[in-house]
């Protein structure tokens, strides 16, 4: 959607591309403007001609004229009449154009929000983004509302035009100095206004930017008591929009009068070599007069073409923002092959797998995060990914869900590379729950399913009961009177963390995926609850009377009870897996596992020693005594 | 989601919908509005005399311009005996200077009101801004974030087109109605009064206009601001979108919002066309009002055929300012509109306020009593019942119980983020309503669960603990990185940090998302630690930090900690083994209070739980 080649060009493909994508709506506006132009200049001939045709004879005596008086009335409202309602078609239309081209940005800006990986969006600020689709989607479009108003009342300038010319040439001449003038000043009008309003545009988006993030912060800012510190944080990012707004005002502000006195510009022009050409009797007086009045006509076309040509630096880069998120590239591409539907679990292996992240602090370059991971979970294993935080076990598992992919190596589910499954597919058949659940502003219902309640193929009220019970929140929707159709905040603010994390767990025990990643989904459940889900899951998983093997469970844990759970321990550090194995061999070969799962009782017994220690110094200073 | 009467601890973090929230709009009228606005950004009349001063310069050469061109033409070019080239010349020049002098006063008005408007907007945005941060965190949590960011910025936007030139063209405008109706009236005050009769159906049915105006451009407002929720769904949400491949449903959705704020763009767009065209007709209507009934009246002897010509002409210096005033208007509902969904935001009433009389209490070890304390959200049930604790200088506190039990509302109580319904919190004897905010935060730190990065560094986040300090604080970024990098060290985090892409330069993403939840709870801790207070509530703050790095960061915090107090909460029993006092809270209220090694003994509810924990990480 980027606009190339010069200032002007653009301007054109922007103006030309929001009217083409309504033409319906844009040729009704710039008709009924023509009409509006053509009844501007109706008004001033009905008047004249009813003054000189009707209401002077008639004061004079004419019983004619005085017979045409009501005639005079009649004709005058209708032109007032038809006037108005070129005037009500022409808004109502330009406005229709002017909505429906917003809208159109709105939906291309949020259409790629939902397209683009999460690693886009993460080196994008939320208060940005929302920011594309209200400040940059309106100045891009400013410029459709007075446009068809511009485009109608050309024919009100070309009409002026050929009239002067057909009066005398050296008038028009005389008159037409204003459209050079008015290239010069708009050329240098777009010079200072570009950069002023491309400045003023990017910090409306900080402005947002610093809003969204300290509003997401709330709580964080009250715990520390740095109210003040957000305030001048905010307040000066609004006094460099202050300061952008003003400067862009101030540009306006000089150009804005000098468009409009172009015409009375003109009009003096006109008149002072009129009167050199009357002198010598090339021209009558009164066609000078006639030149003058032409000029006046044209007042109101050249102003909305000043409106046009005002907008026109704001629009641009207003759009070339919303350019820079429609254009940007990078979202995940997908193949063609699907995997087999099955009720067992789903195999999976790594092979070689790394990944790395560009460093964008002080020294660019890259640093990885995995490196050679090979890995064979067989279908219907539970598996438990053990190892430090910052391990990698997080960029691990969400491999799984091809939230991202790897730099290297490859990952297949049963059988097939992860990047040549078809879309849609590996959300069909593997769930991931993440460390931190995401509640939409929906009924409980919604917020499992993740479908519109009675959608086709969506999960009945029992499939989601059953996955609350599971999930062990059954009793706690069952206790609220709106049940499944209760209400949730936004971003379940009613939910406390462990709520939260069994409301997602039930989101993807609702799917039965053959292939369940638990990313320590259950750190805020209290630990006798974490234990009643996950037996919960392995009863589920063993398939009753099924031959193929119940659902793949790879979960990160940290709980000794949980891997104890695990058919298999996988122990990850520094980015590499350092053992496989269940977890007695682990603890009987691996000591940096020992060290990990006997944290607690380690520390609880090195409490002891010391306790017993200073019991013991306190006995040996009392028998110094 | 309130879970009331079966489980009423689970209302802990539980959000009532009928408590505080901030208002769509503000029911104030559309004058009480403007001044309550005007109120609220004081800079807006900076100078407004000389600005209207200025306007009616710049607006008087609108009317002597085109005066001096007809001058021009007839006493110039239509000068009997031919065209007059020295008069024309000279008039001209007239016309010139007042031209450009016209100019520059109009620039000058820009100019001026450009400052003083966008100085009294920023204002504004920040008072704005400031308040949401005042507010309660409930109140917080009921409104969506993204239609709060509308309020600080695009609400505040639609404020400023009108101000930076409707105000003052409306003040305009009524000078130049008042002044064509006097002319007007020096030529025939019937006929004057005529149109102004004709006018005033225009203003009745302006009145009703403009109020339905009004409600359509609120309704683009509120729309604004639903869209952005949506939107901010799918963006805040991005991972959970992709994970559960549900971007078609959240696309509709959105498509949903879009759609509905274009309707009500249009809708609003139709009603703007209805009224101004309207103003158009009655305006134009006028004109042949005016011919028939001066015509009758010339024919009757009573205007001769020239004074209805100059009339006519009058008329439209009348009907031009009054379609103008149309248009500002219209305008003006919709800066109205956002208006008072900013004015709201300031409006709604703070719950937790500092008290006039607010003392700071001195540094030093801290002791925490809570008196009988009752605490229920609003229209809900208690979600403690009269809890009485005293928690002496120095020591170290764990609180643990179910899901639910009530332990967060204690942490929220204790660092007041709110007050008890009844009986009271005290630091060092003092009822905390008494404290000063800054004193108090200055002592009393809370680390909630979800720990919070900003975008930025994990220095720049670690540092935000520093809280700027000026006294001790760093004084260069070379200091600061170095206390930083202590503040790991101490907390037995190097290793960790070294882990880390850039170290403590490692960019951490949109709300720290380039890392774990478990890594930001880590530079959460490191930042808490840093603001050095006397009292640390930690609320679950090392949840999905793996068992050793806890383990060290607890042993850490104990050694580091000595002389100050720690309340922490935790599902995890190996913080209650090393504290000093273990407190139980079960259905909101205390049920068992003492040391860990007593507790066991004791055979209760703590001792089963602890039976439990034991059981599950040996």
């Amino acid at each position: 959607m980027t606009l190339a080649g010069s200032r002007t060009r653009r301007s054109l493909v922007l103006m030309w591309r929001g009217m083409r994508a309504h033409p319906g709506t844009y040729v009704l506006a710039v008709s009924a403007s023509a009409l509006f132009g053509a009844m501007t200049v109706g008004v001033s001939r009905a008047v004249g001609w009813a003054t000189d045709a009707v209401v002077v004879p008639a004061i004079a005596g004419d019983e004619a004229a005085r017979g045409r008086i009501w005639v005079a009335g009649a004709v005058l409202g209708a032109v007032a009449l038809t006037l108005a309602l070129s005037v009500a078609g022409r808004r109502v239309w330009a406005g229709y154009g002017f909505a429906d081209n917003i809208a159109d940005h709105r939906s291309a800006l949020t259409t790629q929000y939902l397209r683009l990986p999460v690693s886009w969006h993460r080196a994008h600020p939320a208060g940005q983004l929302l920011n594309h689709t209200t400040s940059d989607a309106e100045a891009a479009n400013g410029v459709f509302n007075p446009l068809p108003f511009a485009l109608g009342v050309v024919v009100m300038i070309v009409t002026a035009v050929v009239m002067l010319f057909s009066i005398d040439p050296w008038l028009a001449l005389a008159a037409l100095v204003i459209f050079p003038v008015t290239v010069v000043a708009n050329t240098i009008y777009q010079r200072y206004m570009s950069p002023a309003v491309t400045r003023a545009q990017q910090l409306r988006g900080d402005v947002a930017d610093v809003a969204h993030e300290s509003f997401e912060a709330a709580l964080l800012v009250k715990a520390l008591g740095t109210e003040a510190r957000e305030e001048d944080r905010f307040a000066a990012t609004a006094g460099d929009l202050r300061a952008a707004n003003v400067r862009v005002g101030v540009v306006r502000a000089i150009f804005d009068p000098v468009i409009q006195n172009l015409p009375a510009v003109g009009t003096l022009v006109v008149l002072a070599v009129g009167t050199w050409r009357a002198t010598t009797g090339d021209v009558e007086a009164g066609d000078v007069v006639s030149a003058a009045y032409l000029l006046t006509m044209m007042t109101v076309p050249l102003m909305a073409f000043g409106w046009v040509l005002g907008e026109l630096p704001r629009a641009l880069v207003g759009y070339d923002r919303i350019s820079e998120v429609v254009d940007a590239g990078g979202e995940l591409t997908y193949g063609t092959r699907r995997l087999p539907t099955s009720e067992g679990g789903l195999g999976v292996r790594f092979e070689q797998v790394g990944v790395d992240v560009e460093t964008t602090g002080l020294e660019p370059g890259t640093r990885t995060l995995l490196d050679g991971v090979d890995l064979v979970v067989p279908a219907g294993a539970t598996v438990a990914v053990v190892g430090p935080t910052g391990a990698g076990k997080t960029t691990l598992v969400s491999l799984l869900a091809r939230l991202s992919d790897p730099t290297r190596g490859r990952i297949l589910l049963d059988g097939t590379d992860a990047r040549e499954l078809a879309a849609g597919e590996i959300p069909a058949h593997v769930s991931l729950v993440t460390q931190s659940t995401f509640v939409f502003e929906d009924s409980v219902r919604a917020n499992i399913t993740l479908a519109d309640h009675g959608a086709e193929g969506s999960p009945s009220d029992e499939q989601v009961w059953e996955a609350l019970r599971l999930a062990r929140l059954d009793d706690t929707v069952r206790a609220h009177p709106d049940g499944l159709d209760a209400p949730l905040g936004e971003r379940g603010a009613n939910l406390s963390g462990g709520q939260r994390q069994r409301l997602a767990i039930a989101r993807a025990l609702v799917r039965r995926p053959r292939l369940l990643v638990l990313d320590d989904a259950t750190s805020a459940v209290d630990p006798r609850v974490e234990q009643a889900i996950l037996r919960g899951l392995a009863e589920r998983s063993a398939v009753p009377g099924g031959d193929a093997a119940g659902t793949t469970v790879i979960m990160v844990a940290y709980r000794m009870s949980s891997v104890a759970l695990a058919d298999t321990v996988v122990h990850l550090d520094d980015g590499g897996v350092v053992d496989v194995g269940p977890h007695a061999e682990l603890m009987a070969r691996d000591p940096g596992y020992r060290e990990l799962a006997t944290a607690y009782q380690a520390e609880a017994e090195r409490r002891e020693k010391a306790a017993d220690q200073a019991g013991h110094d306190d006995e040996l200073q009392e028998a110094a005594r | 989601m309130s879970t009331t009467t079966a489980e009423p601890g689970a209302r802990e973090d539980v959000l009532d919908a009928n408590g505080a929230r901030i208002e769509s709009v503000s029911g104030l009228g559309v004058l009480a509005t403007l001044r309550r606005g005007i109120q609220l950004s004081p800079e807006m009349l900076n100078g407004v005399w000389i600005t209207l001063g200025l306007a009616v310069l710049a607006a008087g050469g609108k009317v002597v311009v085109p005066l001096a061109v007809q001058r021009t033409i007839d006493d110039g070019i239509l000068a009997s005996g031919g065209p007059d080239a020295g008069r024309v010349v000279a008039l001209a020049a007239f016309a010139a200077v007042g031209l450009v002098l016209a100019g520059v006063c109009a620039a000058l008005v820009n100019v001026r009101l450009f400052r003083s408007t966008e100085a009294g907007l920023a204002t504004l945005r920040t008072r704005a801004f400031r308040h949401v941060h005042d507010l309660s965190t409930l109140t917080q949590n009921t409104e969506r974030r993204g239609a709060l960011v509308a309020r600080v910025t695009n609400d505040v936007d639609t404020i400023s087109l009108f101000v930076q030139w409707g105000g003052i063209m409306l003040l305009v405008s009524v000078l130049q109605i008042l002044v064509a109706t006097v002319l007007m009236a020096w030529y025939s005050p019937v006929l004057t009064a005529v149109v102004w009769v004709c006018f005033v159906p225009m203003f009745l049915f302006m009145r009703v206009g403009q109020r339905k105006v009004n409600a359509a451009y609120t309704l683009v407002r509120e729309r604004v601001g639903a869209m952005l929720g949506a939107i901010s769904e799918s963006v805040v949400g991005a991972e959970t979108v992709r994970a559960y491949g549900v971007s078609e449903r959240t696309g509709r959705r959105i498509s949903g919002a879009v759609e509905a704020t274009r309707r009500a763009q249009r809708r609003s767009m139709e009603l703007v066309a209805v009224v101004f065209s309207s103003g158009v007709f009655v305006a134009n209507l006028v004109l042949a009002v005016v011919v028939v009934l001066g015509a009758w009246l010339g024919i009757g002897g009573a205007l001769s055929a020239g004074e209805i010509v100059a009339f006519l002409f009058l008329v439209q210096l009348f009907t031009g300012p009054v379609q103008m005033g149309t248009e500002i208007l219209n305008e003006m509902q919709n800066a109205v509109a956002g208006w008072r969904r900013v004015i709201a935001v300031v409006e709604t009433p703070v719950e937790v306020t500092e008290a006039p009389d607010a003392v700071d209490l001195p540094r030093g070890p801290a002791r925490v009593t809570l008196r009988d304390v009752r605490f229920a959200y609003s229209g809900g049930p208690d979600v403690l019942h009269g809890v009485s604790l005293d928690i002496p200088a120095r020591t170290k506190v764990a609180v643990v119980g179910q899901t639910g039990s009530g332990k967060t509302t204690i942490a929220k109580l204790v660092t007041r983020l709110m007050d008890p319904v009844e009986g009271a919190v005290e630091l060092d004897g003092t009822d905390l309503r008494r404290v000063s905010f800054a004193s108090l935060r200055e002592r009393v730190v809370l680390v909630p669960q979800e720990g919070f990065l900003f975008d930025g560094t994990v220095l720049e986040n670690a540092a935000y603990g520093l809280r700027g300090a000026t006294d001790a604080g760093p004084a260069t970024p070379q200091e600061e990185r170095a206390v930083v990098a202590g503040a790991f060290a101490e907390l037995g985090l190097t290793d960790w940090v070294d882990t880390l892409p850039d170290g403590l330069d490692t960019q951490v993403g949109q709300r720290g998302e380039a890392l774990s939840a478990g890594e930001r709870q880590l530079v959460a801790i490191a930042r808490a630690f840093l603001a050095a207070p006397d009292l640390l509530v930690l609320d679950e703050a090392t949840s999905a930090v793996d068992p050793a790095a806890e383990v060290r960061i607890a042993r850490a915090l104990d050694s580091l900690t000595a002389g100050r107090s720690t309340i922490t909460i935790a599902h995890r029993l190996s913080t209650a083994e090393a504290a000093d006092l273990v407190v139980v809270v079960d259905a909101g209220e205390i049920v068992e209070t003492g040391p860990h090694a007593e507790l066991v003994a004791a055979g209760g509810i703590y001792s089963r739980m602890h039976a439990s924990w034991v059981a599950q990480t040996r």
